[in-house]
């Protein structure tokens, strides 16, 4: 009942002013104002309002059928490209029974009704599969009571076909649609009471044919983007921001940016209180009739700034500083038997210790769609709308700053034109907010390239250092591993210089079978804001370990696959000493070296290691990496021209996500980390100087284009039954470093820095 | 007063002649298929038709649009192969760069009616995928062209 009364009253605030959303009303729209009338959600099927005991778990929060027998499914999750907003609503639809083509799919506005809703961690069907599947169950259980009764039979004799009860022995059949008035009236079972399908009665789960819910609005330029969302009477806002992280605005001349025709005023927006969380980095503001308008009249702004600390900030110096940290003790994260007793006695007795050193740039997100908002803020209240991936931070900070109730700020969510974990991050949206709140009228605020670029939330800049004691057989006796950067923890703490968030990102996990092993972090400051970026930590923790793996199993004299099976070492579950979240995951998703063994061996297998010819500008290289709980081995082959130029015409991914809701969607996303990562193992790096940043737009910060993108991506996906793990992000970490090493057999130079346009090959 | 042809219909606009055509799409005739990615001509996420070619909209000013024909994805009438075959190979991921995707697509196959994976490569290479689903882009353009051979035969 709740879902049904707050969308009556959202319809009420928001539709009526006509806000545009026929993307995901698939064209329902009465006049250019959809109306949310009895044709969507006329019935609750969950009568849970007023009964003194409602249960915690509310069906009618998630689903509703309607007398016509349209199933609304509620996705709590924002769709920014990886599949989710299909992905569990298919999961309720599986275990309902229901048509899918006759499922409707409403976007939950942002409300901890729904827990949590940041769609990051490539965790939004690990983390609601179980209670979709129980969501679907529960409503099918209902029907088929209600159904039953009708007919004066045992429910148990009644079983479904896709969206109809059916009475087994009569063959009688009630459409779901025909017994949901009856079905809301009755009580909602107890989950003990609701038996889920077995897998082999899944219809949707695991199945090929799945496809993206907002499929058909796509490729006809229907669907509705944060860029696309409107409000009437909305004016346009682009910001100019502080070029230094913290600087203030200490005077500007606007006379020019008023002349330009639609430009009606200028604004400014105050700097924020540290820690900056994700509040408006402050600026000036150019308010128009049109973005175009706002982009000519900022050009014309006259801005003296402040100030900031962080104008020390300069790339190559800022890269010693970490280096040096790393080249000296630092942080325990991890600790297995006595690195320092192997290394001295390996010293003694003349064995061979090897170091090396890696580096990463920042980089930025960049998704096709720059940050973008509408807001409303009306009496104490504001009303979004935004492609962000956590509505509920857009709640937190637009009340934050605006100092009003966190309640009294709606956020709906749009399509997101990507968001790679730019968009869990709403400062553009609290910009519009506030700017609504001085113009009293609703703010668009469009970002430019450049703005997206200049101001992002980084992904982090890091440092490692790695040093191995090889034991007579190759092997190594000791591992130890250091990594620095500024954390994403400085985001929400000035304060924060260890990466304590980041080292369950493939730091304390280390899967190898090395009897003396231990992992460091180092402490490091921001200069500016730093961010998770699709796999985060895993990009640089992955491209030190496996570059590092790949150098001993070449000192070895040893095939890297073969090396990097030994390292793996037997089938076993690695012990892991893990704190919070990451101890609760380790026991439903235990570290299992099986696992991560059969995927390199069928990646090996698929790719035909070891059957190609290497050296001479060709070669193979592979990495292995667990991350978001799910298992990826990658084989990248290269052919380097005579120009140093690299080229891809093959890359080879195996995984093992378990349970996989739509195989052709994880396909896809892994085919897109090979280009992600072409992208940030070719040409991604972002630099200061003087605390500005140095890049701008696609020409200077280049990500892959068609012509530069791995030819060919294979994807093979392991059959499991285990619970679902992540699809999203597991594909990139592993693809730089078997590149590199692919890189490493072509050439036999071994580059130990991102991105690789940095070094000559020829 | 700029005069043009938009999907059809006879426009007139007397705005700012610098104005580029993704903005007057976008803001004022409210046509939000075609979409903002760069302002360069880098990333051709703005692709629309000017007399049947493709262009960047975003970096065509509205001076510059008079007496032409300009075709935008809500003038293309659903479903053209080009889109039925990004439907079959399921295509997109996020989805925001593939109207763009697809405008250019639908301009290249009218020049090239069968073309190789290196002509296709040459053809897109100036549209951005960040979710990177190019190698499915390749294969739609592929199903396309075989799509319209069908329909012309």
């Amino acid at each position: 009942m709740k879902l049904i009364e707050n969308v009556s009253h959202d319809v009420k605030r928001d539709f009526g002013q006509g806000v545009s959303r026929r993307g995901f009303l698939h064209g329902a729209l009465v006049g250019g104002v959809f109306v949310l009338s009895a044709r969507f959600i006329p019935e609750p099927l969950w009568a849970a309002e007023g009964e003194a005991a409602a249960p915690p778990f509310e069906p009618s929060l998630w689903m509703s059928i309607a007398s016509d027998g349209t199933v609304t499914i509620v996705a709590h999750r924002s769709e920014m490209g990886c599949g989710s907003r299909t992905a569990l609503p298919l999961v309720v639809a599986d275990e309902l029974d229901a048509d899918w083509s006759k499922v409707k799919i409403e976007q939950a506005i942002g409300d901890p009704k729904y827990g949590e809703q940041d769609t990051d961690g490539s965790h939004s069907v690990r983390s609601n599969f179980d209670l979709m599947r129980q969501v679907g169950a529960t409503g099918r259980v209902m029907l088929i009571s209600a159904a039953a009764a009708q007919w004066g039979v045992s429910p148990k004799d009644c079983t479904t076909e896709p969206h109809f009860v059916v009475h087994r022995a009569s063959g009688r059949k009630l459409g779901y649609g025909e017994v949901a008035a009856a079905a809301a009236k009755l009580p909602v079972p107890k989950k003990e009471d609701v038996a889920l399908k077995e897998r082999s009665q899944w219809r949707y789960i695991g199945k090929e044919s799945n496809s993206l819910f907002d499929l058909p609005e796509i490729v006809t330029g229907t669907a509705i983007f944060g860029m696309d969302a409107t409000m009437p009477g909305m004016v346009f806002a682009s910001v100019e921001h502080p070029p230094v992280l913290g600087q203030k605005v200490k005077s500007y001349d606007d006379k020019d940016a008023l002349k330009v025709p639609g430009v009606q005023k200028t604004l400014t927006i105050d700097v924020f209180k540290p820690p900056h969380l994700f509040q408006p980095l402050g600026g000036v503001a150019v308010i128009a009739d049109n973005t175009w308008a706002a982009f000519k009249g900022r050009k014309s702004l006259k801005i003296e700034w402040d100030s900031s600390p962080n104008s020390v900030y300069n790339s190559g110096p800022y890269r010693k500083i970490l280096e040096a940290t790393s080249r000296k003790p630092c942080k325990l994260v991890r600790n297995v038997g006595d690195v320092d007793a192997a290394f001295a006695q390996s010293s003694k007795a003349g064995g061979k210790i090897i170091e090396a050193e890696y580096y990463a740039p920042h980089l930025a997100h960049a998704s096709m769609e720059p940050p973008v908002a509408v807001a409303e803020y009306r009496d104490g209240k504001v009303l979004a709308w935004a492609p962000t991936q956590n509505p509920q931070a857009v709640q937190e900070t637009i009340a934050g700053v605006l100092g009003i109730k966190k309640e009294d700020v709606t956020c709906h969510v749009t399509l997101l034109g990507g968001g790679f974990g730019r968009k869990s991050k709403p400062d553009q949206v609290a910009e519009a907010a506030v700017l609504s709140k001085q113009v009293g009228k609703p703010v668009k605020v469009v970002w430019s390239r450049e703005d997206d670029i200049h101001f992002d939330f980084f992904h982090s800049v890091a440092a490692m250092y790695m040093k191995a004691a090889i034991g007579a057989d190759g092997k190594p006796t000791a591992w130890l591993m250091r990594t620095v950067y500024p954390p994403i923890g400085s985001t929400f703490d000035v304060s924060a210089v260890y990466a304590d968030d980041e080292m369950g990102l493939g730091w304390n996990n280390l899967p190898f079978d090395i009897p003396n092993h231990r992992a460091e972090n180092g402490p490091a400051d921001y200069h500016v804001r730093i961010g998770w970026l699709r796999s985060v930590a895993n990009i640089y923790h992955a491209f030190a370990i496996h570059s590092f793996a790949d150098e001993l199993a070449h000192n070895a004299h040893k095939d890297s696959v073969q090396y990097l099976l030994e390292l793996i070492g037997s089938p076993r579950i690695v012990a892991l000493d893990l704190k919070g979240d990451e101890a609760e995951d380790a026991k439903n998703y235990p570290l299992d070296t099986a696992r991560l063994r059969r995927v390199v061996e069928m990646v090996a297998e698929k790719s035909g290691w070891g059957k190609g010819s290497t050296g001479k500008g060709r070669g193979f290289g592979i990495a292995a990496h667990r991350s978001f709980l799910t298992y990826v081995a990658t084989v990248v082959e290269v052919e380097i021209d005579s120009r140093g130029q690299v080229h891809i015409p093959n890359v080879w991914t195996a995984l093992d996500a378990g349970t996989v809701v739509s195989p052709d969607n994880v396909r896809n996303q892994f085919e897109g980390a090979a280009v992600f990562g072409t992208s940030l193992a070719l040409f991604g790096e972002i630099t200061a100087t003087n605390g500005v940043i140095d890049q701008s737009n696609f020409n200077n910060y280049q990500v892959t284009r068609m012509n530069r993108a791995p030819r060919h991506v294979d994807v093979q996906i392991v059959k499991s039954d285990a619970p679902p793990a992540g699809v999203g992000e597991p594909g990139v970490p592993p693809f730089a470093p078997a590149l590199y090493n692919a890189v490493f057999a072509a050439t036999g130079k071994r580059v130990r820095e991102l991105p690789l346009s940095k070094t000559k090959l020829a | 007063m700029v005069r043009f042809k938009l999907n059809g219909k006879e426009k007139a606009f007397d705005g700012d002649p610098d104005m580029p055509l993704l903005w007057y799409l976008r803001d004022i005739a409210q046509l939000t298929g075609t979409k903002f990615g760069c302002g360069m001509a880098l990333c051709g996420a703005c692709t629309v038709h000017q007399n049947g070619a493709a262009i960047r909209s975003c970096s065509t000013p509205m001076k510059e649009v008079g007496g032409s024909d300009i075709t935008t994805i809500e003038g293309i009438a659903p479903m053209h192969p080009v889109q039925t075959a990004w439907m079959e190979i399921r295509v997109p991921q996020c989805g925001y760069c593939q109207t763009g995707q697809i405008m250019q697509a639908i301009a290249f196959l009218k020049e090239n009616k069968n073309p190789s994976d290196q002509d296709i490569d040459v053809a897109m290479a100036g549209n951005l995928c960040r979710c990177g689903t190019y190698q499915r882009i390749r294969a739609a353009i592929h199903e396309a062209a075989k799509l319209q051979a069908k329909e012309t035969a």
